[in-house]
């Protein structure tokens, strides 16, 4: 970041003087407030031992790490269908034809606007009434489908449109065909514009994985609220949930560096004419979502 | 098709009830979310550095958070700050805490759309902060912001989704009520489709309508 | 500069995690006593000390339901979780409990090895659902037998009478009995009869009532004040006074009646009238009292077997 910013001139003296003394109250005040929050929480007993010697047991361990992993399979393969789906929806919206469009454009407009909990509650209560149970995982990873799949297609059309329309004026003009056009100028510069916003996007699917806890899909919210409630182990709620809370900011954070690092490279490429698609223009798509 | 208006008419308070409190939380988050949103925001600009690494922890640490743990944690360990709050409030609380996370990217990265010498430039011209802020890079700096900021708003709509498992009856509820009266649920979750399609939908096309009149008005 | 900060911070937590992943094996019990699990098969354990042998010769003529539970193998049995003494899953992920025994009893009855159930969390909203839409083979969590329900599933027993209760702070005398609920705040799980019996009776406002998945979020939220008072069948609630009697206390008015049975098919008549039947070979030849001594008895008073009601 350059040392001036659009706000504010270089500091003088005074200006210097009166930073420095603000930055001193703020960290003074977000210190009493961190101090408070752990003085209270070990006052009520959260740092007790009994609270946290569950975390020991190798059993609950294994709890976590199961948990863990139904939320990485789950998060996997509704990433794989959801990416499927976005391509698919992309380009019938992106074609000529309106029979394709048309439906298209409905289908992904629809799906964004349902909150992705209704989703989940229709992959698994209906097909219930019918008699025809499905797998909770299914369930889950077909909501997540769905609504991420309708937030990435939406991200794609953004990227190929990224692409100045003189790119593909040219392209036709030297005589490349339609697919041509669109596989050999469009895609390659599409897909560094757009990364970025779909690992946000894929960020954002990883965490609405949590919402399986709702139909009972044994995610690592759903285990960390088993470990949890262990009146036992004095109801441990808060520990449980503190660490539950590092796991999945460490997850999501380590993606979110995947997400930097791949723009950084990508903004050192030169030869792509589109801007990057910016994650918080997308609608919805970008950590701006749901959940 | 009868039998899908019936599980309307005959259930028509709860539905009410729920959409009422959907509405109550988006109305009560969005407009603390804007708040501290935009609070957080101006930390990240600011020319302090420890406001600026407060900001962003702040965002990175409830990002990477889900919602529905954020909840939680209102839920279930802030009563042992001895702070004891109604779970409506809390509801709005932890979607505020939330979205202004994101929020406060918005502001952030709208503020960083214009460019640097447009304010070098004022100041050059002996304009003060105030009016280098109202005159110059907020009324450009809005344009950018406005139609991210609806995305987030209508996000924030369907998340207050969550506080159903958190003991808040809003429309995201209206399922297990209906499962305990025996209501098929495909009318009822299709019912609740429609609902928030009418409260969407309207804020999508204001969201279109900005967006297309500000962009010819750059 | 920043995201290196993160990645730095991320990486950190994650070696933390890795570092962390080697403790102690074996069975967490904590200082405060807890539950012990012995006699453990595949998930199922069984502190009462009965081994569930397996019929080799069951057989439900005329029962669909039946086989698909032979040619399976295996018998998909819906269960609840999170209660102590009745249906608990502990820190190593052993089921326990009453409820827990009666369904690895009434496997071996189908001939089933108590190690081949599989065990699925059922909240109480989504129980008829579950049934209905053949996802588990049958329930056993505290399952009250209701007109209602019996429209959609139908019901074997009951195997044990609970009526519902309070549980509330130790230190809160206010609360002595269903009438005294108005103006206090009262905690069940969504869906389940009780709260349904305090929401249809108006025993406290309905702004008063609050709703959560499963009752330990509702203990929680006793403990600290959020609450007044949770509501369920005394038999979970003595479990749960047991694990902490120093700030927990049952009422100990019940003001209900509730029946528990197996959740069955609800077209399944052979199916029912046999289950009914091993219930009642259970209740005669001391089976089902070893059970009950052996789990809800620990915490509860004694019981005697129920009257079955055969339909």
């Amino acid at each position: 970041m350059s040392s001036s910013s659009v706000l504010y001139d270089l500091p003088g003296p005074k200006a210097r003087l009166r930073n420095r003394i603000l930055g001193v109250v703020s960290i003074a005040a977000i210190v009493a407030l961190i101090a408070f929050v752990v003085y209270k929480f070990d006052q009520t007993g959260q740092f007790e031992a009994r609270k946290w010697e569950q975390f020991q047991y190798v059993a609950v361990q294994r709890e976590i790490l199961s948990g863990l992993l139904a939320t990485l399979k789950a998060a996997a393969v509704a990433t794989v269908l959801a990416l499927l789906f976005g391509a698919v929806f992309a380009s019938a919206r992106l074609s000529d034809r309106w029979l394709f469009r048309t439906p298209a454009t409905f289908v992904v407009e629809l799906f964004r606007a349902i909150p992705l909990l209704i989703l989940i509650f229709f992959g698994y209560y209906v097909p219930l009434q019918y008699g025809w149970p499905i797998d909770k995982f299914w369930a889950l990873v077909i909501g997540l489908t769905l609504y991420n799949g309708s937030v990435l297609a939406e991200i794609f059309r953004a990227g190929i449109n990224a692409v100045p329309y003189g790119q593909s004026e040219g392209a036709y003009a030297v005589g490349l065909r339609k697919n041509q056009v669109l596989r050999l100028i469009l895609l390659p510069q599409a897909f560094r514009a757009m990364l970025p916003a779909i690992v946000s996007q894929l960020v954002v699917l990883l965490k609405d994985t949590a919402l399986g806890f709702i139909i009972t899909y044994p995610e690592l919210l759903f285990a960390g609220k088993q470990i949890g409630g262990r009146l036992a182990f004095g109801l441990p709620y808060v520990p449980t949930y503190l660490v539950i809370a590092a796991i999945y900011i460490s997850i999501c954070g380590l993606l979110s560096v995947l997400a930097w690092w791949l723009q950084k490279r990508l903004t050192r490429l030169p030869r792509s004419a589109a801007k990057p698609v910016p994650a918080t223009q997308t609608d919805g798509g970008t950590g701006v979502t749901p959940l | 098709m009868g039998e899908f208006l019936r599980v309307l008419t005959d259930n028509a308070s709860l539905f009410r009830d729920g959409f009422i409190n959907t509405v109550k939380l988006f109305l009560i988050a969005g407009v603390g979310s804007l708040v501290l949103g935009t609070l957080l925001g101006a930390m990240r600009v600011s020319p302090i550095p420890a406001l600026r690494a407060f900001g962003a922890t702040y965002v990175n640490l409830i990002r990477n958070t889900p919602l529905t743990l954020v909840f939680a944690f209102l839920v279930f360990a802030v009563p042992k700050l001895d702070v004891n709050i109604d779970y409506f409030p809390s509801a709005c609380i932890a979607l505020t805490v939330y979205t202004s996370a994101f929020i406060c990217e918005v502001v952030r990265s709208g503020v960083n759309t214009v460019a640097t010498g447009q304010a070098e430039a004022a100041r050059a011209l002996g304009m003060t902060f105030a009016q280098v802020l109202t005159l110059i890079v907020l009324p450009q700096a809005l344009r950018a912001m406005v139609p991210p900021l609806m995305s987030v708003l209508i996000a924030m709509l369907k998340n207050t989704t969550i506080a159903a498992g958190f003991s808040v009856l809003e429309a995201g509820a209206i399922p297990a009520y209906m499962a305990e009266r025996g209501e098929p649920q495909f009318a009822v979750l299709t019912w609740i489709v429609i609902g928030f399609l009418i409260l969407i939908l309207p804020l999508v096309v204001l969201q279109r309508f900005l967006e297309r009149k500000w962009a010819v008005a750059r | 500069m920043r995201m290196k900060r993160v990645a730095a911070v991320a990486m950190m937590a994650s070696l933390a995690l890795s570092a962390a992943a080697c403790g102690k094996e074996g069975n967490p019990t904590p200082s405060g006593g807890g539950n012990a699990s012995g006699g453990a098969q595949g998930d199922s354990c069984s502190t009462s000390g009965v081994t569930f042998t397996p019929k080799t010769d069951a057989n439900v003529a005329g029962s669909q339901a039946f086989q698909k539970i032979k040619s399976a193998g295996k018998v998909v049995v819906g269960v609840k979780f999170d209660q102590p003494n009745l249906g608990y899953k502990d820190a190593q992920g052993k089921r326990c409990g009453f409820d827990i025994e009666i369904a690895q009893y009434v496997a071996s009855t189908l001939g089933v090895d108590p190690a081949k159930i599989e065990y699925k969390e059922i909240q109480s909203a989504n129980r008829e659902t579950a049934i209905k839409g053949g996802e588990i083979d049958y329930y056993v969590g505290t399952y009250s037998i209701t007109d209602k329900r019996k429209n959609d599933v139908s019901f074997a027993g009951p195997y044990f009478v609970a009526g519902q209760d309070l549980l509330v702070r130790k230190d809160d005398s206010s609360i002595t009995g269903k009438d005294t609920l108005k103006g206090k705040k009262v905690c069940s799980a969504t869906g389940s009869t009780p709260i349904q019996k305090v929401r249809d009776e108006g025993m406290t406002e309905p702004e008063n009532i609050v709703e959560f998945k499963t009752y330990s979020e509702c203990v929680s939220q006793l403990l600290d004040k959020k609450v007044d008072a949770v509501t369920t069948d005394d038999a979970i609630l003595k479990g749960y006074a047991a694990q902490n009697p120093d700030e927990l206390k049952v009422v100990g008015q019940p003001f209900s009646t509730e029946k528990y049975g197996i959740g069955l098919p609800k077209d399944d008549k052979a199916m029912r009238d046999y289950v009914n039947d091993q219930i009642e070979a259970a209740f005669t030849d001391g089976t089902w009292k070893k059970i009950y001594d052996g789990t809800l008895g620990k915490s509860g008073s004694p019981a005697t077997p129920p009257q079955l009601e055969r339909y």
